[in-house]
């Protein structure tokens, strides 16, 4: 099942002109610079804003073709805005509930005490809203539109004007969220840091239009892209925890291209964990290294190799099918004769810990 | 007590009068504010300058129109004889409607202003969680705005009781049916008896004070509210 959209946006400054189908699972990120078009965009799908000859298909229902236009009321979405934009005629509980009321009994299927417990609102119930603090505001937000029963959950930059912590905190409550009920989120970001931490499917957009469309493994590891000649530029990988060495107090991963050890970390053995791996973070070697500090070694092949600036390149390598980025002196490729098909072991200095 | 029966009545009939006024008018207005309040068409102003006419208009003025209008030669006076009624000057009813006409502004304007200030946001929310438009007016927008409706409310009720000239021009001052405490007022001070103007003229002030003072307290708690 995917979610396909298409619209054209003419503004007085401003074209958005997109073309586009997403996965209808885990959370996609609309990523990009301020006034790309992104909040536009997202209004369209929400159905606030009615663009004439758009399309939108979530699965087989269509909310907009042609002369049918669904209103905004009758799409089972849910809309987290940026401000939480709580009623403040109700308490917290009267939030929650009013999207509940609206929904027909059979098709309530989330429990609302189960979401309330998930999101730490139950003890919240009964405050009025303008007592709670902005994390409790949106987490609060993000509980209502999930108690409307919602088919697809838009989300437009939900952590502005959050301190970085509660940021963490409602992210680590999106994927708790997300993996609890399975609902589709498409997130509107222009956070690098918010993609990688959640995204699974990415929207890349500029200027109206949208660059590419894929998997993030797969989009952060495109050389044709601007995200790898970024220096900020890195992959992000999924591992599993596989075991704790006490000895050492050390936490060993495995992901399909080998395994990763990092300082203890309290998950336990099975749990999924998304790392970062920085491509200035990484450096390659022909043979594999026995007298060094570095502990995360893994074989890879060269994909191909692209120019970073005058004096650098940043490499693609496949760690059994999984990309990784390695960002090196134009030299040191040189040294190292690489080319597509060459075998390398990539050597990372360090690994962060994204959940 | 120094109010004789028909002062008393006078005052009965005041309150009668801009108890029903207010009514009319918060029914009548509310889709108009809320219409105006959200309304883009590029005309707008033409209906905002119409509305606050009553505002500018001596109320002779208003009373001459209507009067003209709703008496035995104008159209409105017409159309009630020909459909076996009388026509509407020197009645009850003729003033009711003057006062609705009169007091227009003061009831639109707060409710405009209110409507204005829920901003679309609340009622997009309110979207996303499917609430009709008819449901989001009366379970967003209506308790979002509700210190204008009780500034709404007050004013008209308020400005109804001060009204003169419109009464005067169309309700004439017929004791028990139109006379009005204003015109009651009047007549005490043309007949030299200031006494009795001093009790309807001291009740007047009381009320209307008493009338604003809720608005303005509901209203300075409204904001420390939100704030």
């Amino acid at each position: 099942m995917s979610i396909a959209a298409r619209f054209r946006i003419q503004r007085a400054h401003f074209l958005l002109d997109v073309d586009f189908s997403i996965p209808a699972q885990g959370v996609s990120v609309l990523f990009g610079p301020s006034g790309c078009g992104k909040t536009s965009l997202l209004r369209a799908i929400a159905g606030l804003d009615h663009i004439p000859g758009g399309l939108l298909s979530v699965g087989d229902t269509a909310w907009q073709s042609g002369e049918t236009f669904v209103p905004t009321h009758q799409r089972a979405l849910g809309y987290v805005f940026q401000e939480a934009s709580l009623f403040p005629h109700l308490d917290v509980l009267g939030n929650v509930e009013y999207g509940l009321k609206r929904v027909p009994i059979p098709q309530r299927k989330l429990s609302v005490e189960r979401l309330c417990a998930l999101m730490d609102v139950t003890p919240l119930l009964k405050r009025k809203v303008d007592t709670l603090s902005g994390g409790e505001r949106q987490r609060v937000a993000i509980a209502r539109t999930l108690a409307a029963n919602p088919r697809i959950i838009l989300m437009d930059e939900p952590l502005t004007g959050l301190d970085q912590e509660r940021k963490l905190e409602i992210l680590a409550y999106i994927l708790a969220v997300q993996r609890e009920f399975h609902i589709p989120v498409l997130y509107v970001s222009h956070s690098r840091d918010e993609v990688n931490r959640i995204a699974d499917y990415l929207v890349l957009m500029d200027s109206g239009r949208i660059m590419a469309t894929g998997e993030v493994h797969e989009i952060f590891a495109r050389l044709d892209l601007p995200l790898a000649q970024d220096s900020e530029a890195a992959v992000v990988i999924d591992a599993i925890v596989t075991s704790h060495d006490e000895e050492y107090s050390l936490t060993e991963l495995k992901f399909p291209g080998g395994t990763f050890a990092l300082p203890s970390l309290s998950l336990a053995v099975g749990a999924r964990v998304r790392l970062q791996l920085a491509a200035r973070d990484i450096s390659l070697t022909r043979e594999l290294q026995s007298g060094t500090s570095i502990l995360n070694i893994f074989p890879t092949t060269v994909e191909a190799i692209a120019p970073a600036g005058a004096a650098q390149v940043i490499v693609r390598l496949s760690a059994a099918g999984v990309p990784v980025l390695a960002r090196i002196t134009r030299k040191s490729a040189a040294r190292l004769e690489l080319q597509p098909g060459s075998l390398v072991y990539a050597q990372a200095k360090s690994v962060a810990l994204l959940s | 007590m120094m109010l004789s029966p028909e002062d008393i009545s006078a005052l009965v009939i005041t309150l009668k009068l801009a108890v029903l006024t207010t009514l009319i008018l918060l029914l009548l207005t509310t889709p108009l504010a809320w219409w105006m309040a959200r309304t883009r068409w590029r005309y707008r102003y033409l209906l905002e300058a119409v509305v606050a006419l009553p505002l500018v208009l001596p109320p002779t003025v208003l009373g001459f129109y209507l009067l003209v209008m709703l008496g035995a030669h104008g159209p409105v006076g017409k159309f009630m004889t020909a459909i076996g009624g009388q026509p509407l000057a020197f009645t009850f009813a003729g003033l009711v409607i003057g006062s609705v006409i009169y007091s227009l502004p003061f009831v639109v304007q707060p409710l405009q202003n209110a409507f204005a200030a829920v901003g679309p946001r609340p009622l997009e929310v309110a979207a996303t969680l499917r609430a009709s438009p008819l449901d989001r007016f009366f379970t967003v927008a209506v308790p979002l705005a509700q210190p204008g409706f009780v500034t709404a409310a007050v004013l008209g009720f308020a400005h109804t009781l001060g009204e003169f000239g419109v009464v005067l021009m169309i309700g004439g001052n017929i004791p028990g049916e139109t006379r009005v405490a204003s015109i009651a007022i009047y007549d005490h001070v043309e007949n030299l008896d200031y006494l009795h103007a001093h009790w309807l003229a001291g009740i007047l002030i009381a009320v209307s004070f008493v009338l604003l003072a809720v608005v303005y307290g509901f209203n300075r708690r409204f904001r420390l509210l939100q704030s």
